[in-house]
């Protein structure tokens, strides 16, 4: 049997009288680089916001690490990145990541180790909100990384970051993927182009899932040639 | 609850705030010049100041804390930083508690430097111990704290926020003894400023400048207060949910 760090079942939600999650179902691989891609409005934050369980359901099953997504026990397990970064503008980097690693109960010299981590040292110092937009954003990628998450859903990460350190993230993502104690994550993202760099795609559309599958599976049982041209194929086989 | 969660939360708030040395300037300096113009307006009539320069004390910590606080409350709503706390092992009441221990510790330099002033220099006649003018004054700013984090939880954006101002603060200010004696209103007002927390300090206030003993009313006058504010901080928690729409 596999073994699924997020499973999600017939999820319903329903957001001021509009239904944004007609059925859905997924799973996430334990251990795997999930991406989900999809264009913008089709769900995907909804659907990371039921997994972290601070969305309010209509109805379905969402499961982390067996227990029911949002319940106390996962609250040190599972890292949350919104996609505008949440962290106290008015607080200096390492003011930042001290105060959520007291929170979470993290060792004393976490906040260090995070933000070299994510490409941040020298800027300890600085005051968040002096900080640029991709810089805010490592920020509050880097809390996500304090202490010993399991599952680390992160909402479109890596948008407006410039391309090497893009690529110095996803590879930070596949070391903690493949490490001794492996994290799970499930990254959105509207840009197709970063489906390369998933073990595991979920590709999402109006609420729906189209394809779960590897990024190679998906080009092979769609005969496309990029996960752009998968995507179009996969829709107008629905329609 | 966890002593550390609340203690941590309570520093961050407070960095929050030595980042912001113009906000901590209005906060202890804004009264002084307040209760300063107010002696200085009663110039001609020293009795006049006598009667309201006190309630005043309580007032002031009060209303700055209640706006202080519900525009705290309210950017930690708007930046993310509030659903990102509520995914993490934080109880709300780490959360609450350490805004009103950080508030709480501001409140108390706040209200040093006014009493100090107030009664020193300013020559407000207090017959009563000074140590329970701070008192009052340091609850009435809890009690401004609490109430602060509970209507942050109905105001969408800072114009609102600010508008719950005269909504929750103007009636309690009007009705509190401050302008008329509480017991001359009619009745139905009266009983209005009965259930009205800000009442109470108005009244414990008068009752340390007239008698010189700690009575079993004036500490009944401080229970309410006390009582009001953690009813309110309950509210509060009340409104902080984890799942939203």
């Amino acid at each position: 049997m596999m073994n699924y760090a997020v499973e999600v079942r017939d999820l319903r939600v329903v957001r001021g009288g509009q239904v944004v999650l007609p059925s859905l179902s997924a799973q996430v691989e334990a251990g795997s680089v999930t991406g989900l891609l999809g264009p913008s409005g089709c769900g995907k934050t909804t659907l990371l916001r039921s997994v972290v369980g601070v969305q309010r359901v209509a109805g379905g099953e969402v499961r982390v690490l067996g227990a029911p997504a949002g319940s106390a026990v996962l609250r040190d397990r599972i890292g949350y990145v919104t996609q505008a970064p949440s962290v106290y503008g008015d607080l200096s980097v390492i003011e930042n990541l001290r105060y959520f690693a007291a929170v979470i109960g993290a060792p004393p010299d976490d906040p260090e180790r995070v933000v070299a981590a994510v490409g941040l040292a020298g800027k300890e110092a600085a005051r968040a909100d002096r900080l640029s937009g991709g810089q805010r954003a490592r920020v509050s990628l880097a809390a996500a990384l304090l202490g010993t998450p399991k599952v680390l859903v992160l909402d479109e990460p890596t948008v407006g970051l410039d391309p090497v350190l893009r690529a110095e993230l996803w590879a930070l993502f596949h070391r903690l993927a493949t490490a001794e104690d492996p994290v799970t994550f499930l990254i959105s993202s509207h840009v197709m182009d970063e489906a390369s760099r998933c073990t595991r795609l979920l590709l999402m559309r109006q609420g729906r899932i189209l394809a779960a599958d590897t990024p190679r599976g998906l080009l092979a049982s769609t005969g496309a040639r990029d996960v752009e041209d998968a995507f179009l194929r996969l829709v107008g086989a629905a329609s | 609850m966890s002593l550390r969660r609340t203690t941590a939360t309570a520093r961050r708030v407070l960095e929050q705030l030595r980042h912001d040395p113009r906000t901590i300037a209005l906060m202890l300096v804004m009264p002084c010049v307040l209760i300063t113009l107010l002696k200085w307006t009663f110039d001609a009539s020293p009795h006049e100041f006598q009667a309201i320069g006190a309630a005043l004390l309580g007032i002031f910590p009060f209303i700055i804390m209640f706006l202080v606080t519900s525009v705290s409350m309210l950017r930690e709503r708007t930046s993310g930083t509030l659903e990102r706390l509520l995914t993490m092992p934080l109880a709300k009441g780490d959360l609450l508690g350490g805004y009103a221990l950080a508030f709480g510790a501001v409140a108390l330099v706040q209200a040093l430097l006014v009493s100090a002033l107030t009664i020193g220099p300013l020559g407000l006649s207090v017959a009563g111990p000074a140590w329970a003018v701070v008192l009052v004054a340091v609850l009435d700013a809890l009690l401004g704290t609490a109430l602060g984090l509970f209507t942050s939880a109905f105001a969408r954006t800072e114009f609102q926020a600010v508008q719950f101002l005269p909504a929750f603060v103007l009636p309690q200010l009007l009705l509190c003894g401050l302008f008329t004696p509480r017991d001359q209103m009619q009745t139905a007002l009266h009983w209005v400023s009965d259930v009205m927390p800000l009442s109470y300090a108005v009244d414990a206030m008068d009752k340390i400048t007239s008698r010189s003993a700690v009575t079993g009313a004036l500490i009944a006058d401080l229970a309410i207060i006390a009582g009001a504010g953690v009813l309110a901080l309950a509210l509060g928690a009340v409104t902080l949910r984890r799942r939203t729409e």
